[in-house]
């Protein structure tokens, strides 16, 4: 039998160690040693381990700063609230219908990343950070004119750009329901989402990406991190393969946002802002930058953080900056990297990834 | 390099997180348990049916961190006093209360309730914010916890659930409210309005005045949280289209802006303000008497000077170190309400969940069972959950609030 390469090995590690996770957790859950509060953290981690990963595409991989990432979520959250919600009388059975919220989701955020991708991405220089960030911004304001109801006759959209309209405008019969309310954001969302689809999700997107990057693509993306005119001089299209790994994060993040906004009874647009954008980035950047599994462990753990400090009362949030920074320290250590690497003697821990 | 710039860049950040957590205020468990005079309870008019007794785990939840933690740690606050008092009653009904923190945001919320749940939360006094209130509503209704929010006052809070209720004016009451406190008062206003439209609660109140005097209107100028600090074009535009009453559905820190850019070029229509005007006298830096003449809708005043409302202020602000809003009265509302409609009941702690839900729901939408406390007298609720009170109107003349 051929040895397997270090990388298909960690590979391999990740998607057996998310999914023996997933077993333990599941087992807990049924066996009822799980608090409530433990499992109404199941989706979320979830659906933020699907973004972590996802932006580690843009961030680690391909090299560019995306400052608005929560943008696609928020895109992907929304259209997969209006897919489900108007389709409860065509499919009756809620995981299909999650299942097609994710899908639509993924693909209405995967066209919004085409037009904010292509022409941003044929320039040098920093513009993907400046033009993403004023993107997240966008898309939360243009949420809160959006006004959609739905009754026996389909669909009905009003944008309400002038701000002088609102859901008696969308003249709907006595029996439409009004899915988003503009600034008041969508309300009566069925909780559709489960911890299991949360699983599949991850799954899922650590297949995509994980062969993304190992696959001839992921070289030739890694290759215009490294080097730009280098990649170029060989032949490599430079926008093409940019563009394919921002679609494709922004893709994800719209099914994690998806599964994200089908786990609560209401969402406002204004969950998905800067803050947002910038939360996932300090999970990928604490997960190591192009480090995948680093992502799940730590898009996992920083989620928990604040709720496990809620002891704390009012000083949990400073207490939870506080262990943010120390982590931050922490792995940075010279001293700590070389007892880990005396620790595990064969760890590849001389390569940088910077 | 891309590493470090990365890393400072999250290091950045993370003191930025640090900023918003830090500005916290004390916790609302740490109000004193001080003895409270019987006399100043508000009265129950339910009579009582069969015997209330045993100690109910009440959880609330509101931002007590972030943006808006101002309203989260008033109302949390005003629901402590009233707990303290309640048990220094030493009546046979007992309450146990635990705030905890939702930012404001709707999937903290739902945390912070299954947090509850795990304490053992048998009656909720929340979600203070509407955004969160929704989400949380949904899961209580699963549940079946009887949940009275202070102050989130949106029809979406309740609409389709039997066991949620409120103690606020829903924001379509209050919009009609303020349509015919104006056509009634000046029939032949020209009105304008300004209204903050990423704001649930912002938005809610003006579809409804604008329904009702949609003729009238002859200007309506939006902002948002990011354009908060300057309405020099709005007030212009007002000012232009000839409007001599301008409705300012919005909260009182943007209005204290319009105020005063109003003021500064010459312009002075009648200003009519709603619930979340209150507070703006307090504002510092605000020159209180620029809000001279503003009409504002609340249903509290901390200058009343009832023996109820004289009493909460002190306990309020001996705790707190500051006046007390309309949401800690509110909150101190909620509880006291519950307070009754357990005895009313005749529930007792031991009950289940399920069973105190439906016996406190029968009790708050029967029809002898009415409230009057700090924020309105006689309130009785629909079986929609939505409140019945009178609203009160207050001008601001010389620096206090008084009846028109």
């Amino acid at each position: 039998m051929k040895k397997l390469k270090t990388t298909t090995k960690i590979d391999f590690a990740t998607y057996a160690g998310v999914t023996l996770a997933f077993l333990l957790v599941y087992a807990l859950q049924q066996g009822g040693s799980l608090t409530n509060a433990m499992k109404s953290w199941l989706v979320p981690i979830c659906s933020f381990i699907v973004m972590a990963v996802s932006l580690n595409l843009v961030v680690g991989i391909s090299g560019e700063l995306s400052l608005g990432h929560a943008g696609f979520m928020s895109v992907g959250a929304f259209s997969g609230i209006v897919t489900a919600m108007s389709l409860t009388n065509a499919i009756p059975s809620g995981p299909v219908r999650l299942l097609l919220a994710i899908l639509v989701g993924a693909v209405f955020a995967a066209v919004t990343g085409v037009i904010v991708g292509v022409p941003v991405l044929r320039l040098r220089g920093d513009y993907l950070a400046i033009v993403t960030l004023a993107f997240g911004q966008i898309i939360k304001d243009l949420i809160n004119c959006l006004i959609v109801g739905y009754d026996s006759h389909g669909l009905h959209i009003i944008f309400n750009l002038d701000g002088l309209r609102s859901v008696s405008d969308l003249h709907m019969e006595e029996t439409g329901v009004a899915i988003i309310k503009g600034a008041q954001g969508a309300v009566g969302v069925p909780k559709l989402s489960s911890f299991f689809a949360g699983y599949l999700l991850v799954m899922v997107a650590l297949v995509i990406v994980l062969n993304l990057v190992r696959s001839r693509t992921g070289r030739a993306i890694m290759a215009i991190r490294d080097n730009r005119i280098a990649a170029e001089s060989v032949g490599i299209n430079v926008t093409k393969y940019r563009l394919i790994a921002f679609v494709t994060s922004a893709a994800l993040a719209g099914a994690a946002g998806a599964l994200f906004g089908l786990n609560y009874g209401g969402l406002l647009s204004s969950r998905f802002d800067f803050n947002t954008s910038i939360l996932v980035l300090v999970y990928v950047v604490l997960g190591g930058l192009g480090n995948i599994w680093g992502s799940v462990i730590a898009a996992t753990v920083l989620y928990i953080l604040p709720e496990a400090l809620r002891g704390f009362q009012d000083y949990r949030m400073l207490l939870y900056a506080v262990v943010l920074i120390l982590v931050m320290l922490a792995t940075n250590n010279e001293q700590l990297k070389a007892l880990l690497g005396r620790l595990i003697p064969k760890r590849k821990g001389a390569k940088s990834n910077g | 390099m891309k590493k470090t710039l990365a890393l400072m860049l999250a290091l950045a950040m993370v003191f930025a997180l640090a900023a918003c957590g830090g500005n916290s205020a004390p916790a609302a468990s740490e109000a004193p348990a001080e003895e409270a005079p019987a006399a100043d309870a508000p009265a129950a008019e339910a009579p009582a049916a069969g015997e209330a007794s045993g100690t109910f785990k009440i959880g609330g939840i509101g931002p007590m961190t972030g943006d808006a933690a101002q309203y989260g740690i008033a109302a949390m606050g005003g629901a402590q006093i009233a707990v303290d008092e309640i048990n220094a009653l030493g009546g046979p009904v007992q309450f146990e209360f635990q705030a905890e923190d939702d930012q404001a945001v709707a999937d903290n919320a739902v945390n912070a309730y299954n947090t509850l749940k795990d304490w053992g939360m048998q009656i909720m006094v929340g979600a203070v914010t509407t955004g969160s209130c929704v989400a949380v509503a949904s899961e209580a209704y699963t549940d079946r916890i009887f949940s009275l929010t202070p102050s989130a006052s949106s029809t979406d809070v309740t609409a389709g659930k039997d066991n949620m209720f409120q103690m606020c004016f829903t924001d379509p009451n209050q919009g009609k409210a303020g349509a015919e406190y104006i056509t009634s008062n000046f029939p032949e206003a020209k009105i304008a309005v300004i209204y903050r439209s990423d704001d649930a609660y912002s938005v809610g109140i003006r579809d409804a005045f604008a329904d009702q005097v949609k003729d009238s209107i002859v200007y309506e100028g939006t902002f948002t949280v990011d354009t908060q600090t300057d309405f020099s074009v709005q007030v212009a535009a007002a000012q232009a289209a000839g409007a001599d009453v301008v409705y300012l559905p919005i909260y009182y820190q943007p209005a204290t802006v319009i105020l005063t850019q109003a003021k500064s070029i010459g312009y002075a229509p009648t200003f009519v303000g709603v619930d979340g005007m209150d507070g703006i006298l307090d504002q510092e830096g605000f020159d209180a008497s620029l809000a001279e003449g503003v009409l504002v809708m609340s249903p509290f005043s901390a200058s009343s000077t009832d023996d109820l409302t004289v009493s909460f202020v002190n306990k309020f602000q001996e705790a707190h170190g500051q006046l007390p809003n309309q949401f800690a009265a509110d909150g101190y509302d909620c509880v006291y309400a519950i307070y009754n409609a357990i005895q009313a009941a005749g529930v007792t702690a031991d009950m289940s969940n399920a069973e105190i839900c439906d016996a406190l729901v029968a009790a708050f939408t029967a029809d002898d069972f009415s409230y009057s406390g700090l924020t309105g007298e006689g309130m009785t609720w629909s079986t929609v959950g939505e409140v019945t009170k009178l609203p009160m109107a207050f001008v601001i003349t010389d620096g206090v609030y008084v009846k028109p």
